[in-house]
């Protein structure tokens, strides 16, 4: 009696999880099958799951990397990305360690100031970091969203802030016994140390940078400032409803985020797992 | 990997800590007050940023509310509550929170989901990595290529009304044209689209648990309802509590789905879309100003009720 109740919770245990599976994967794979697609097989009524008639026809590919510029979105998402990332690692560390290894007057105020920051949506106030970006002189141009993702970014100085917590502070205070400055002390014991944290910062802001497409098309509108996400945008005007190359455009924008995932799968979950518990 | 290594040295650190505030303390008197500047060249770069970017705008948010300024004008006047009473007397600027409601509830549903297939993985299942990649993949995918996805996969007689035909529903259906239907499609795709990160943030916090409980419990008999009811539930509960308020504050400020797949029009309108609409289209910075004031006094009000309903315990000991 209970063996059967089991087999048949475990039977519907794996039917649930392919029906999700099939709900995640079904989307994406009628993507890829358009992208493969001619749009003359498109126009004569080929059903959305029937396959294509060329499996290596990668016309729309070459048309959606060319007419998109792919490559200058790639290139500009690149340097957006390198950016960002380095800044906010030595940004989010400096402040932790200041915040951690020191006693200061108005630490206290210090803290509350970067704890508030994090419960205001940065959209709500998007209207009038617009005036600001605008009256610094950065609208339209590459230094825009690298300003935002460094200037708004508190979520790193708290998984920094976590672990410098558990360096033992012996460390450092045997570095200044040997006449290690402050920023020696930062630079060489700290910033090595925090190599997890590090990681756990690379993975979270670089995922949310490559994906973000708001503060991109608002700050950039610019066509040769286009980033993956904006590029990928602008497809919907010139090609219209030519699916063929719109489903193109958007596989190749994914390929890349498929294969970091598949590299760096368990480093992916942890660091999210500690970005967001903070 | 990072686990045991950080706990490791948290050990080596409660060693060190109850000495430490008694260290500093007697360090502080022989400290010269050039010394005591050196925190604050650390701290330089990262306040200026956070006060460029974080604080002026807030400021300013605040005072273009009281104002009518339109955004390009060198000047304005002072205008009192007059925005503030608009957005409370015109039912239209209101209807937005309509679509809210349907993503508040798609919430409800990614979060009972994502502690199901949590659970479910947790324990021996076959292929369970692979389902797991499956089930976390979409978070990570760029919102313009799921707005584009889903689009096509929306379409009249396209993928979905394809699906439904083989399961004997036929007909034809305006997913994203139809008013009654276009925020379910577009909650949909949000559920698609961020279950895996909750998935993969309970997932995280069952695992915490000591699997000791797990024997104990079952040495009890306790059943896998029981498990899950009396081991499980109670030791998510900070993260569920964390998530929930993200789903209120997330379903408040929803933006880039909509935006994409139907430009907010109609019934898809947010409240994100039309404060940015009334800002940069109709050049009403004041009232888009007051209505992200609003929006932002009950983000917060929410955070601070969330705070006295479950208070902070610790998901996993730092």
């Amino acid at each position: 009696m209970t063996a059967v109740r089991a087999r048949v919770a475990s039977a519907l245990k794996y039917l649930s999880l392919i029906v999700a599976s099939v709900v995640v994967l079904l989307p994406l794979g009628v993507m890829l099958l358009t992208s493969l697609k001619t749009s003359g097989e498109l126009a004569t009524g080929s059903g959305p799951l029937t396959p294509p008639d060329d499996w290596l026809n990668l016309a729309n590919y070459v048309t959606a990397f060319d007419k998109g510029r792919m490559a200058q979105a790639a290139f500009n998402t690149f340097v957006i990305l390198v950016v960002s990332i380095a800044g906010t690692v030595f940004v989010g560390s400096a402040a932790a360690y200041a915040i951690d290894r020191f006693a200061f007057r108005l630490k206290k105020l210090v803290v509350a100031l970067f704890l508030f920051a994090t419960l205001v949506p940065s959209i709500t106030t998007q209207v009038t970091t617009f005036q600001v970006v605008d009256r610094l002189g950065l609208f339209n141009t590459r230094l825009a969203p690298i300003m935002l993702y460094l200037g708004t970014d508190i979520v790193a100085i708290y998984i920094f802030l976590q672990f410098i917590r558990s360096i033992p502070v012996s460390v450092d205070e045997a570095a200044r016994l040997d006449g290690a400055s402050s920023f020696a002390v930062y630079w060489r014991i700290i910033l090595p140390l925090l190599k997890p944290a590090i990681a756990t910062v690379v993975i979270v802001k670089g995922i949310a940078v490559y994906n973000d497409f708001y503060i991109p098309f608002l700050y950039m509108p610019d066509q040769d400032l286009g980033t993956i996400s904006t590029s990928l945008f602008r497809f919907k005007g010139p090609f219209g409803a030519h699916w063929e190359n719109i489903s193109a455009g958007a596989i190749l924008v994914i390929i890349p985020t498929l294969v970091v995932f598949l590299l760096l799968q368990r480093f992916i979950y942890n660091g999210l797992t500690r970005g967001a518990a903070k | 990997m990072t686990r045991t290594s950080s706990s490791l040295r948290r050990g080596a650190a409660e060693g060190d800590r109850p000495r430490d505030p008694a260290r500093r303390s007697r360090r502080r008197p022989r400290r010269p007050w050039s010394q005591s500047l050196t925190p604050w060249l650390f701290l330089l770069v990262p306040l200026a940023l956070l006060a460029t970017f974080s604080y002026v705008p807030i400021i300013n948010m605040v005072v273009y509310s009281f104002t009518d300024w339109d955004g390009v004008s060198p000047g304005y006047t002072f205008t009192g509550l007059e925005n503030y009473a608009e957005i409370l007397t015109r039912p239209e600027l209101f209807k937005v929170f309509v679509a809210s409601a349907y993503y508040l509830g798609a919430s409800v549903v990614q979060i009972v989901l994502a502690l199901y297939f949590a659970t479910v993985l947790s324990f021996s299942t076959r292929f369970r990595n692979l389902f797991k990649g499956i089930l976390f993949f979409p978070y990570l995918i760029n919102g313009v290529a799921i707005g584009f996805v889903f689009l096509y996969f929306f379409q009249e007689g396209g993928t979905f009304d394809t699906v439904l035909r083989l399961f004997g529903i036929g007909g034809e259906h305006l997913w994203l044209g139809d008013p009654d239907l276009v925020n379910f499609s577009l909650a949909g795709v949000s559920v698609w689209r961020y279950l895996g990160l909750n998935f993969v943030l309970f997932l995280g916090a069952i695992q915490s648990i000591a699997p000791e409980l797990y024997e104990a419990a079952e040495l009890d008999g306790a059943s896998r309802w029981q498990q899950f009811r009396f081991v499980i539930a109670p030791s998510l509960r900070p993260i569920i509590g964390l998530t929930a308020i993200l789903a209120i504050s997330g379903s408040l400020s929803v933006f880039e789905i909509p935006y994409i797949m139907t430009g907010g029009a109609g019934a898809s309108e947010t409240f994100v879309i039309q404060t940015i609409k009334l800002a940069f289209r109709f050049n009403k910075t004041g009232l888009a100003s007051a209505a992200a004031v609003v929006l932002l006094v009950i983000i917060l009000l929410v955070a601070w009720a969330q705070r006295r309903l479950v208070p902070e315990e610790r998901v996993t000991p730092s």
